[in-house]
């Protein structure tokens, strides 16, 4: 028996989406952690990846550069752009045709949109924004299940969900929540293409229009510095202050809900549980008093700086460093500072 | 004339919930009950296009007795019939028992007297899966479009509407024939202030009850624990991070602070990688 762990590939107009190669990663480790069944029962395990579009199987050479040993391709007009029921429609015939026991999706929009779609059509289980997946055994079942990891309540409590009675076990998982796997440069892989009959009726739904829209294409999830503003800040013009920041440190503007729900920036900027998740190298939360759906949102980054006038602002809780005191202060203060530097080095 | 039909859940604020710092658990007392947020948006724009096209709407929710609350909220600012799928048989579901649950409803619905649109939250503030309603879409062979924040256009004769979402590469405009089921951001409609008669009304309002019988006979293998393949292996609280150091402005001054932050960064790879790069 061949035990397949399955990784959605997704693109848009020909580029791979980077949460592709973290999931791959992500299959890997899982298959690993199966090499004890693996040795035991004599059967062999493979990680695939899942590609639809249009023009598309180029891409399929990325997804074995980060792990994928073979890669099932659905390349037609149809899949041009992305579309519920016809990407549904492929996704399900084929788990059909393979029976994966394992399925992740990145947790993106158009992740999001077909997951729902593709765990109900085929009546399976999906654990959505998982934060950590691994193969382990769960209520006595012989073999090793996915544990799907996932905070609930607003990041208060903290999940492990189980699929035993369905295959495949799904689940998505954000960008930026796992590593990216190193890249290798030569691959050997199978390439195998499918086809998937799509009857007009399923076309029945179209995209109209694209428009570009100003401030979505912040990318905050790939982000190396991001300096985030809450309510803390007083008022809305006191993100031009946290954008100045950013700008000097060559990073982009992140924001806490309360900021968001109170119109003070758009949606794209959100860190946190109903956000992005984000993992810079370099995060400054200024004004943002730290609720728990924050916390979980950025806690990985790799340097905390908060700034806040409350002492016990729950923030600080997960601060690499804190500053107490008036942000309208400090951030000039930083800002003067660092030109300086730059001054001092040209 | 229009019929809608929205579904909504309630839910803790999870905004208030706090956790035990002693024993780590959930502090569910006094953390009040309310309507899912995104689902009052989209009650919100169903309002709307009644306003604008005549009919009617009618609200469905699945959970115990005390989520009449949330019906009656709905029937303020603007709903006609409200719904309660309870029944202790569900206990227990999943995302996809409920999307079974909630399908059949607005199928039954749909029979007696037709949809023409379906809208849900994008997501329940409590779960946050925005699983359900795409899972119910599914099921009822519907077209979907999730993350809609503005509905365009309902053609009523032409049988389409016009829909806005917004995707990471920006503002998707879909074109869907009727029924269609939406999921929905804040920004689909503003919560209206409710007249005066409607706020009497609602406050009088007793919503329909549905069990697992009757008027829909569910399945019983796909309803509750036995018709949900997911289940919760375990729970617990978030990881307790230690907390870095914190220099107070107040003892120190603006300018030795920052001078101490910035010693600080300077000092991790992480951060020197970025600022040198």
């Amino acid at each position: 028996m061949t035990r397949r762990f399955w990784v959605f590939l997704e693109q848009t107009s020909g580029v791979l989406h980077p949460v592709a190669g973290e999931l791959l990663g992500v299959a890997c480790r899982l298959r690993s952690e199966i090499a004890d069944e693996l040795e035991e029962s004599g059967d062999d395990a493979i990680v695939e990846g899942i590609l639809v579009g249009h023009n598309v199987t180029d891409l399929a050479q990325q997804a074995m550069q980060f792990g994928a040993d073979r890669v099932y391709v659905v390349d037609a007009p149809p899949f041009r752009h992305y579309l519920n029921r016809p990407y549904t429609e492929a996704l399900v015939s084929l788990v059909k045709k393979y029976e994966p026991e394992v399925f992740l999706v990145g947790a993106t929009t158009l992740g999001r949109d077909l997951a729902g779609a593709v765990a109900t059509s085929l009546k399976t289980g999906l654990t959505a924004d998982t934060t950590k997946l691994e193969m382990g055994i769960a209520r006595k079942n012989p073999n090793k299940l996915l544990l799907a990891t996932r905070p609930a309540f607003g990041g208060n409590v903290i999940a492990t969900i189980v699929c035993d009675s369905r295959q495949p076990q799904m689940a998505t998982v954000r960008p930026r929540v796992f590593d990216m796997p190193p890249c290798a440069t030569k691959v050997s892989g199978e390439v195998i293409q499918e086809t998937i009959e799509i009857p007009p009726e399923m076309m029945a739904v179209e995209v109209v229009e694209v428009i570009a829209e100003e401030g979505s294409k912040v990318d905050i999830e790939y982000a190396d510095v991001i300096v985030s503003g809450g309510k803390g800040l007083g008022n809305p013009d006191g993100f031009q202050l946290i954008k100045e920041l950013a700008d000097e440190l060559g990073g982009v503007v992140g924001a806490s809900r309360a900021a968001v729900d109170g119109g003070w920036i758009s949606y794209a900027h959100q860190v946190g549980q109903t956000g992005k998740t984000v993992r810079p190298k370099l995060y400054i939360a200024a004004g943002i008093s730290g609720a728990i759906q924050h916390k979980v949102g950025m806690q990985d980054s790799d340097f905390i700086l908060a700034i806040n006038s409350d002492p016990s602002a729950p923030i600080f809780e997960v601060a690499t460093v804190g500053i107490v005191g008036d942000l309208y202060e400090v951030i000039p203060a930083m800002i003067e500072s660092l030109r300086e530097r730059k001054g001092a080095r040209a | 004339m229009i019929h809608q039909l929205v579904s909504v859940k309630q839910v803790p604020d999870t905004t208030n919930i706090r956790i035990d710092p002693e024993t780590g658990s959930l502090i569910r007392q006094g953390v009040p009950a309310i309507l899912n947020p995104y689902d009052a948006h989209a009650v919100a724009a169903a309002a709307e296009w009644k306003e604008k096209l005549g009919g009617k709407i009618t609200v469905i929710t699945m959970g115990p007795s005390a989520a009449e609350a949330a019906l009656r909220e709905c029937i303020e600012m603007g709903a006609d019939r409200g719904i309660l799928i309870s029944d202790r048989k569900f206990a227990g579901s999943d995302t996809l028992a409920t999307s079974y649950v909630l399908a059949e409803a607005i199928r039954a619905i749909h029979d007696e007297d037709p949809l023409d649109l379906v809208l849900f939250g994008k997501q329940a503030i409590d779960g946050d899966t925005a699983q359900v309603g795409p899972g119910a879409a599914v099921r009822l062979g519907w077209p979907l479009i999730t993350y809609a924040f503005n509905i365009r256009e309902i053609n009523l004769d032409q049988r389409y509407t016009l829909v806005e979402r917004r995707t990471e590469l920006g503002i998707e405009v879909i074109r869907a024939p009727l029924p269609a089921v939406l999921t929905c951001e804040k920004e689909i409609a503003e919560i209206p202030y409710a007249p005066l008669p409607q706020l009497i009304a609602s406050l009088q309002y007793e919503p329909e009850l549905w069990s697992a019988e009757e008027p829909v006979a569910y399945d019983v293998t796909q309803i509750g624990l036995k018709g949900s393949p997911t289940w919760v292996a375990k729970t617990g609280t978030p990881e307790q991070h230690q907390p870095g150091e914190t220099i107070d402005v107040d003892e120190v001054g603006v300018k030795q602070a920052v001078e101490d932050v910035m010693k600080k960064m300077l000092a991790n790879n992480s951060v020197v990688s970025v600022l040198e790069g």
